[in-house]
């Protein structure tokens, strides 16, 4: 595009965000970042987890104020106090989460709120029509406005999601990652979906970590680092190569343990395992070593692991020394998941530092141990066992959670995202005791969607897709090795 | 008030159920059954057992007072039931409604013997509506839940009864009294009132917007809220309707009984029977689900299983053994079928 095209093109603008600044609990998450799309324009927002996407479509979509910047619609100044200000200025947004009630009828769904009504009633038939009609224009026939929204499957049910965006008149759609949860012939349908939107002369923000439905969809791309813009580029001036090192392009300035030796004896193997998240997981863990697994959201990281550990447990597939059928038996084989959400999962919040440090054991029937050693170890500060954990910091309730399974001696730990919420001391400190755990004869799969952690901490790295292990790397590979692969670009 | 419960969890997790009913076809007939059909078959089941286990004790089931009797029976408990319809579909409850009953009785019965009967029927009117009014607030205003906000409004309710009266009181006219006792053909006039009670709610929940927002509502408050419904009035219009159909029930007892009696209310057990009533009818107790059709088929099997009871001239006890494996198997069902 030269220069004179681009002019005019700005000044068509549907949507200006301009020095976007927002922090939460003095924590900055966007700092001056600036977005625009033009009518008829679909446009990618990119960037790693947690470099602020979210947010700014938050922000967008009235959910949050920001604290410092703009936004224009159609030239005009807008202030959002509320999602309904947004909605009425025409901005629609679909979450990965859909706002959808599952025992009302999809019409239900799309007017939900703002039922057209005739003398007082509701006008079933006028929903139903306009519905209809909607999802016609869609062309959308595998589906009714009368059927119930709990039949639907995840793709139909965006759909609904789309259809209540038009009926709303946006003009503005943000679609946040929305085919991490769908199935590749899904994704083709909602590819042709978004192209009709784009053709209605909509603006639509696509979010999404799978870098080639960017270039198959997008004309331009936003890439967002650690809550700056780092670039704005056209789509077709661009490669997944160069977006790769704009999204991740920074040093791997941190400390990490130094690696282990060789790794010991297979502590736990599986061949051909699956079930409906995973499929044909083959793999070995060894004492020892400390494996990384890799993967984008929604590539069936959490759902490998709770499987490996008998809480979703895997469906056909051989595993040794057992394959769980439940925790209980994953606990009995040796197995613990220091679960990635610790305070839903991992403990019981009202609980004292001993009651949960103790959990696993009791439930296990084991005697009860000596804890002071244990939390010693763990550097738990100050270690004080009466403490109700949920007055803890997150790096000391991350401790917790660990001497509850070290109390087990574990043959295989899992953890997933250890080091998530945790401040940068105690996090080197989880490393520290990771490793050394290691050492001392346990294998350790390491989920980290921190790819510096990742690479600092692990022995080799398995690459997960689309619930499918695409590949293994060894210790020390680039960042841009690991999306490459997670994002399935190794080709292009 | 009620749970707000992870967004997607239920509504991804029903492809997967369909992938697999697909196949097979007791499946299929099985989840197009759904709890209403199931309340009305298995009251077809009870009446047709019953008439043939009283035929055999040498008795005749369904003779025109055994119908009456049911509808009588049934009356009260079905117009407090379809209120707490209202409440639970909304995702709420109402633990208020027995003590609110035998208030509404009192006042019933002590205006209408000072002043006139219109007055006392006003007088419930505003002091039910105001008793919703209060349970609404407390629920959305000082985020107390349902359950205990209902609970402390039904105490005091309890403690200024307890204060104020020892034993029955105040005196209904002979003219109202008409409302307990008459029937027309075999329809007691009592059940004609349950019917418009019940045929308003159906028709607000089916056809108004509020219907619609008391589904979202109990489906999803944030859902709800965020597609611009302002869920606190909706909660508030909620109780205020579900103590109304309290204070009806009160005024139809003060016909029977002749007399406001403090006890009436939780005499009839109309708090916990009114919930179970609803739950047996298919609404789901977690709310957004269900109707007023399938609590009156709730209230109905419960008056019809207490018919055949009380002709076979069963041991009370037993009695109360059956009716409670009879709500607890029939919630144990619904919720097999949710997750099939």
């Amino acid at each position: 595009m030269d220069g004179k095209g681009r002019k005019s093109a700005e000044s068509s603008r549907l949507l200006r965000m301009v020095g976007i600044t927002k922090g939460f609990l003095g924590v900055r998450v966007l700092t001056g970042v600036d977005l625009d799309v033009a009518p008829g324009e679909v446009h990618a927002v990119v960037g790693e987890n947690g470099a602020g996407k979210s947010t700014l479509m938050k922000i967008l979509a009235g959910v949050h104020a920001p604290d410092d910047g703009t936004i224009e619609i159609d030239g005009r100044r807008v202030r959002f106090g509320h999602p309904l200000d947004a909605q009425r200025a025409g901005v629609a947004i679909i979450y990965q989460e859909f706002n959808l009630l599952p025992e009302r009828s999809v019409a239900e769904n799309v007017f939900l709120g703002r039922e057209p009504s005739r003398r007082g009633l509701v006008d079933a038939a006028a929903m139903i029509r306009e519905t209809g009609r909607l999802l016609a224009e869609l062309g959308e026939d595998s589906f009714g406005p009368r059927d119930p929204v709990k039949r639907l499957s995840v793709a139909q049910q965006q759909v609904v999601e789309i259809v209540k965006a038009l009926s709303l008149d946006a003009r503005i759609v943000v679609m946040d990652e929305p085919t991490a949860a769908l199935a590749e012939h899904e994704v083709e349908l909602l590819h042709r979906l978004v192209r009709r939107l784009q053709d209605r002369g909509l603006a639509v923000l696509y979010i999404s970590h799978r870098l080639r439905e960017v270039f198959d969809l997008t004309s331009r791309v936003t890439v967002l680092k650690d809550g700056a813009r780092v670039a704005c580029l056209d789509t077709a001036a661009t490669g997944p190569d160069e977006l790769i090192r704009l999204m991740v392009g920074r040093d791997l300035g941190s400390y990490f343990p130094p690696r282990s030796s060789a790794a010991g004896e297979v502590r736990l193997s599986v061949t051909g395992g699956g079930n409906a998240h995973v499929h044909d997981i083959s793999l070995e863990l060894r004492a020892g070593e400390i494996v990384g697994l890799a993967g984008l959201q929604g590539s069936g990281r959490t759902e490998l692991v709770k499987a490996l550990f008998g809480a979703e447990p895997f469906t056909t597939g051989a595993m040794t020394p057992v394959r769980p059928r439940s925790v209980r038996e994953g606990v009995a084989a040796g197995l613990g998941l220091v679960t990635e959400d610790r305070k839903a999962e991992g403990l019981a919040l009202r609980q004292s530092v001993r009651d949960n440090a103790l959990l696993v054991a009791r439930a296990a029937g084991r005697r009860v141990p000596a804890l002071t050693a244990l939390l010693e170890r763990v550097r738990l500060s100050p270690p004080r066992q009466e403490q109700e954990v949920r007055y803890l910091s997150g790096g000391n309730q991350q401790k917790v959670v660990l001497a509850k399974w070290l109390v087990m001696a574990p043959d295989v730990l899992l953890f997933d995202e250890p080091t998530r919420g945790v401040d940068v001391g105690a996090k080197a400190a989880i490393h520290d005791l990771m490793r050394s755990v290691a050492e001392e004869g346990t294998a350790i799969l390491m989920i980290s969607s921190e790819l510096p952690e990742l690479i600092g901490m692990s022995d080799r790295i398995l690459v997960l897709r689309d619930g499918r292990l695409a590949g293994e790397l060894p210790a020390g590979v680039s960042e841009e090795a690991i999306m490459h692969l997670a994002a399935g670009e190794e080709d292009s | 008030m009620s749970t707000t419960g992870p967004r997607v969890a239920e509504a991804s997790a029903s492809p997967d159920g369909d992938g697999r009913t697909g196949s097979g076809g007791p499946r299929r007939l099985w989840t197009a059954l759904d709890p209403t059909k199931v309340v009305y078959l298995a009251l077809a089941a009870v009446i047709a057992i019953g008439w043939v286990l009283v035929a055999l004790d040498g008795g005749a089931f369904l003779t025109t007072e055994t119908i009456v009797g049911i509808q009588q029976r049934s009356a009260a408990l079905g117009i407090v039931a379809v209120g707490q319809t209202l409440a639970i579909l909304a995702g709420s409850l109402d633990l208020s409604v027995a003590y609110l009953i035998s208030l509404s009785s009192l006042v019933a019965a002590e205006v209408m013997e000072a002043g006139s009967v219109p007055g006392g029927v006003a007088a419930v009117i505003g002091v039910s509506a105001l008793v919703g009014l209060v349970n609404g607030l407390v629920i959305t205003k000082l985020h107390v839940h349902a359950f205990i906000a209902t609970l402390g409004v039904a105490l005091i309710i309890k403690g200024v009864l307890d204060h104020l009266y020892d034993g029955p009181a105040g005196r209904v006219p002979e003219s109202f009294q008409h409302l307990g006792y008459d029937r027309i053909g075999p329809i007691p006039v009592s059940a004609l009132l349950w019917a418009a009670v019940a045929g308003v709610a159906w028709f607000l929940l089916a056809k108004s917007r509020y219907g619609y927002r008391v589904h979202a509502v109990g489906g999803d408050v944030e859902v709800a809220r965020l597609s611009g419904i302002r869920t606190d009035r909706v909660v508030v219009v909620t109780h205020v309707l579900c103590s109304l159909c309290a204070g009806i029930a009160g005024l139809l007892l003060a016909s029977r009984l002749g007399a406001g009696v403090p006890t009436v209310g939780t005499d009839g057990g109309y708090d916990l029977e009114s919930i179970a009533a609803v739950v047996l009818g298919g609404t789901a107790l977690a709310g957004g689900k269900g109707g007023v059709a399938g609590t009156v088929g709730g209230v109905l099997l419960l008056a019809v299983l207490d018919s055949v009871f009380n002709q076979l001239e069963v041991n009370s006890f037993f009695k109360d053994v059956v009716r409670g494996v009879v709500i607890v198997a029939a919630v144990a069902l619904y919720a097999r079928r949710r997750t099939s």
